[in-house]
């Protein structure tokens, strides 16, 4: 210890205490104390004067190369705003006729994404935030932070998220079989579960594989985890390891077999199925009309069992109308043509319906089609758009008809909302505008801003179509601005009441806004290079 | 000057936002849609924006105040409309002409600033009886600190903020706030952790070494003088000839307690290599009205304030400037410390002083995160209360040298700026 540290320690020493019982050489009093502070002043000023620097510690690892390229400086600063403005919340009920930007937050990423472009390292913090807010967010937020993401993300634990598995980068390459292979007997659960995904998503039958090495001695709720990772990519390859499923242990695990199973409509499963379901549907060619006639299951076998079908029905439901649903629902439907006489599902599905039966097959038949993918009966069993949704064929359940529409391709099932629109207005489509793709194809976009324009006129409040706005605002192509640009006007004072005028008007411009916003968000992205 | 000399980009305009809702706000304003009749002319931008009501507001604004006037209720100054109006302005859009006559209700809104007239002889008078006032103050804390040494900092630890509160409630009757201040600073250092009595004793020393340069200012060089009226808390007067250069924006700080907003400037000569602060302030709420953008360079004067060892200056006219605005020079870790060291001999109150530091990389030790030379061994502890900052730090550098610019004092690094070698153009604000 240097003798003016030595001093300093006698300084502070003497000032706790106090200088009237530690006095400094010759000085008593106020004196005492200001000959003190004197002194510890010169100290405090020669210590802050001397100051050095302290020994450098180990420097972290740099962060791996991102050969992406660099956003264009215009994008670079919407991200900016966009994840500035990700936090705040809209005050309740006026949104005001400013976009909504946290909404565009994941357009911008994908848009970026498909682009190729590295994000900006000054504003990783705020997207790894944003992702940690927001688990949507999260695949396309790490994918574009990139290596130097994650090498972020190990600094602050308050990212762990983005080092677990996903598009986080921590995963090996799926064709690094020896690096796979170790994670894959050593990871987490969710390690593996990501792995998995990634290696199917590479090669189905190499995910297959992988997940049959260790089967056997997988517990029973991660064995239904991994088997449902199946189901993407599935093929008929896939089909002796299903029934090799099917005498699984876990009930759950047989069950998920047999959905996987009844996906592939030429697998034997499929073939015993219809086998089961055309002994309990058949044509009553005697009737005035041909009509379709249901003899449910009277029993629920072994066999069926093993099969997946679930013996015990949910409370309230009868047990036979159960068996013969899942029957249905598992039989391929291209089964059901030729035990029709040849008829197209159209005609199947126009057929009268004997006892009551129509509802419970029609809906089986409904969930067949979203399982096997089969625009032809989706097509059917959504009937044409005009007609009421709760006299169709099919189902009047939107969230079905959704999940049917969605086997079309985008041009039809953007081109039936359309017409669903025209025919019934906005305040049952939004589950189906939720399944067209965006942007919303022509005619869809006009329908949805002509019907807005009706309701408007209708003397609604625009509040009751908020949904629908908000959804028209993210996916209404932005060429579509100029057909509201009458819409967005201030309207004239004939509107006396302060109401739904003037909100209307805010609730266009505020569309408007969006869509303008987000053509510039596109543009930008496509700009020269910053 | 040209109709464009005024005319800002549009992270200029976003960087005058008094918040993140107005500057949202101002981006969704940004269209043409709800304007009408809108232009500019020599600076001034007016239009018309629909509102949710039946008249539309009226935006004017003179960029050269900058006077914002918007006929909308917002608190906020400038307000979403005038943020709105000027972005269309800044992007060149067809809906706001230039060079368009001003309709009256904007020429009106655009009434001349006059200043009040001065009398010397009362302005003296009132000088001398604060003066006066303030040395009856400093002798006050005199005694307070000669009571507190003599029976001990261990009792005085012991006895709470409230001494120190009706303490500094007499320097601020004295109307000597800077005394009132550091006041309040010793009253909030007993609780402030291990250490605690070393930091007192400095800082009760400090006090007591403002008072007597303040009690004996008339035997004290001119500079020091001027030092010692601007630490006790007398204004701060611009007295230097002006020194014109091209000023690089290093950084922009604001702090504020809901009432008062203070804004620090740190401002480059790229030609003169001077180094100095411009502050303004914003009261209830609103945003200070100087709003350059970081890594902006501007062309003008800035005219130094009285005092050695201050970097404070004003702020003449500053038109930008073009050209490619590198990172300031700077140099290693060991060298800010010195300069730090240097300046406390023109103002021993000091607690930080500028600094750029070159080839550095943040690195975490085991007190913390520090700033390390990537060419030596030594190293600064990081002095950064604000986490998003460090962390912004962190992802710029990705274990790789930056250069920083911040401030440099006894708590280590205080870094407010820093640029990535593989953008050298492009200053990434901290704060």
């Amino acid at each position: 210890m240097t003798t003016t540290d030595t001093a300093w320690e006698r300084l502070v020493a003497a000032a706790l205490l106090g200088t009237d019982r530690r006095p400094p050489a010759g000085a008593r009093g106020a004196e005492a104390a200001s000959t003190l502070l004197d002194a510890a002043a010169r100290h405090t000023l020669r210590r802050r004067a001397g100051l050095r620097p302290g020994p450098a510690a180990v420097p972290p690892e740099p962060a791996p190369h991102d050969p992406r390229p660099a956003l264009p400086e215009a994008a670079r600063r919407r991200l900016d705003h966009l994840l500035a403005g990700r936090g705040a919340v809209p005050a309740a009920g006026r949104r005001g006729t400013a976009p909504d930007l946290a909404e565009l937050l994941p357009q911008w990423l994908a848009l970026a994404g498909e682009r190729g472009y590295k994000a900006p390292p000054a504003a990783l913090p705020a997207l790894l935030d944003a992702a940690r807010a927001r688990t949507d967010l999260r695949p396309r937020a790490l994918a574009f932070a990139g290596p130097r993401g994650v090498w972020l993300a190990r600094l602050n634990p308050e990212w762990r998220f983005a080092l677990r598995g996903g598009a986080g980068g921590a995963l090996p390459d799926p064709g690094d079989e020896e690096a796979v292979r170790k994670l894959w007997e050593e990871g987490l659960f969710a390690e593996r579960v990501a792995l998995l995904g990634a290696v199917r998503a590479k090669d189905p039958a190499a995910g297959r594989a992988l997940l049959a090495t260790t089967w056997a001695g997988e517990r029973a709720e991660d064995r239904l985890m991994f088997l449902d990772s199946l189901r993407a990519g599935l093929s008929a390859a896939d089909e002796e390891f299903l029934e090799a499923a099917l005498a699984d242990r876990s009930r759950n695990v047989r069950a998920t077999a047999a959905e996987l199973l009844s996906a592939l409509p030429g697998s034997a499963f499929a073939g015993r199925m219809a086998a089961r379901a055309l002994t309990c549907v058949g044509l009553d060619r005697t009737a005035s009309v041909p009509t379709v006639v249901v003899e449910a299951p009277h029993e629920c076998d072994e066999e069926m069992r093993r099969d997946g079908v679930a013996a015990v029905p949910p409370a309230g439901r009868g047990e036979r109308s159960w068996w013969l649903g899942q029957l249905v629902e598992a039989a391929p439907l291209a089964c059901w043509p030729a035990r029709f006489g040849g008829r197209t599902p159209e005609e199947i599905v126009a057929l009268p319906v004997a006892d009551d039966w129509q509802p419970e097959l029609h809906a089986a038949w409904c969930r067949a089609a979203v399982r096997q993918r089969d625009a032809a009966w989706s097509r059917a069993l959504l009937g044409a758009p005009s007609t009421p949704p709760a006299t169709g064929p099919g189902t009047s359940s939107l969230a079905e008809r959704a999940q049917l529409l969605s086997t079309l391709d985008p041009a039809e099932r953007a081109r039936w909302v359309a017409a669903f629109v025209a025919a019934h207005g906005l305040s049952e489509a939004f589950q189906l505008l939720g399944v067209c793709t965006v942007p919303w194809a022509e005619p869809l976009g006009e329908a949805v801003i002509d019907a807005l324009d009706v309701a408007r006129d209708a003397g609604s409040y625009p509040w009751s179509f908020s949904g629908v706005m908000g959804l028209a605002e993210r996916c209404l192509s932005p060429d579509a601005a100029r057909l509201l640009a009458s819409s967005a006007a201030v309207p004239e004072a004939e509107d006396t009441s302060p109401g739904a005028g003037a909100y209307w008007s805010e609730a266009f411009q505020r569309l408007v806004a969006t869509l303008d916003l987000r053509a510039r968000m596109r543009a930008e992205l496509d700009g020269p290079p910053g | 000057m040209n109709a464009t000399g005024t005319r800002r980009t549009a992270g200029q305009v976003r960087a005058l936002a008094p918040d993140e809702a107005s500057r949202r706000a101002g981006d969704g304003l940004a269209t043409a849609g709800p304007w009408s009749g809108a232009g500019g002319r020599d600076g001034v931008v007016w239009g018309q924006c629909a509102s949710s009501g039946r008249t539309p507001y009226r935006t004017v604004v003179d960029t050269a105040g900058p006077v914002y006037a918007c006929t909308c209720p917002s608190p906020t100054s400038p307000c979403a409309h005038a943020l709105g109006l000027l972005l269309l302005w800044a992007a060149g859009d067809p809906a706001v002409p230039d060079g368009a006559e001003p309709p009256g209700w904007a020429a009106r809104r655009l009434a001349p600033r006059t200043a009040a007239p001065a009398d010397p002889e009362a302005a003296r008078r009132r000088a001398e009886r604060r003066a006066a006032r303030v040395t009856a103050g400093a002798e006050e804390l005199e005694r307070r600190l000669a009571d507190l040494v003599r029976g001990g900092l261990a009792a005085a630890g012991r006895q709470g903020y409230g001494l120190w509160e009706e303490t500094a409630a007499r320097m601020v009757d004295a109307q000597a706030p800077g005394l009132a201040a550091r006041v309040r600073g010793l009253g909030a250092i007993p609780g402030s952790g291990p250490g605690w009595p070393v930091r007192l004793l400095e800082e009760c020393a400090l006090a007591h070494l403002l008072d007597r340069a303040w009690l004996a200012a008339d035997r004290l060089p001119d500079g020091l003088a001027a030092t010692v009226r601007t630490r006790v808390g007398l204004p701060s007067v611009a007295a230097g000839p002006a020194v014109r250069d091209r000023w690089l924006v290093l950084s922009r700080t604001d702090t504020g307690d809901g009432r008062l907003t203070t804004r620090r400037i740190w401002l480059y000569g790229t030609a003169g290599g001077r180094t100095a602060l411009v502050l303004s302030y914003g009261a209830a709420g609103r945003a200070p009205a100087l709003a350059l953008p970081v890594g902006a360079l501007l062309d003008g004067e800035l005219t130094p304030h009285a005092g050695s060892g201050q970097l404070r200056a004003d702020p003449g006219e500053l038109v930008p400037a073009p050209g490619p605005a590198a990172p300031p020079p700077g140099g290693p870790v060991g060298a800010a410390l010195d300069a730090y060291g240097r300046a406390l001999r023109e103002d021993p109150w000091l607690e930080s002083w500028p600094a750029t530091l070159a080839r550095v990389v943040p690195a975490r030790a085991e007190y913390g995160w520090q700033l390390a030379d990537a060419d030596g061994h030594e190293a600064l502890p990081v002095a950064a209360p604000d986490r998003p900052a460090l962390w912004r730090l962190l992802a710029l550098s990705g274990g790789a040298p930056v250069t920083v610019f911040g401030e440099c004092g006894p708590g280590g690094f205080t870094p407010l700026t820093a640029w990535s070698p593989e953008s050298p153009e492009d200053p990434v604000p901290l704060t």
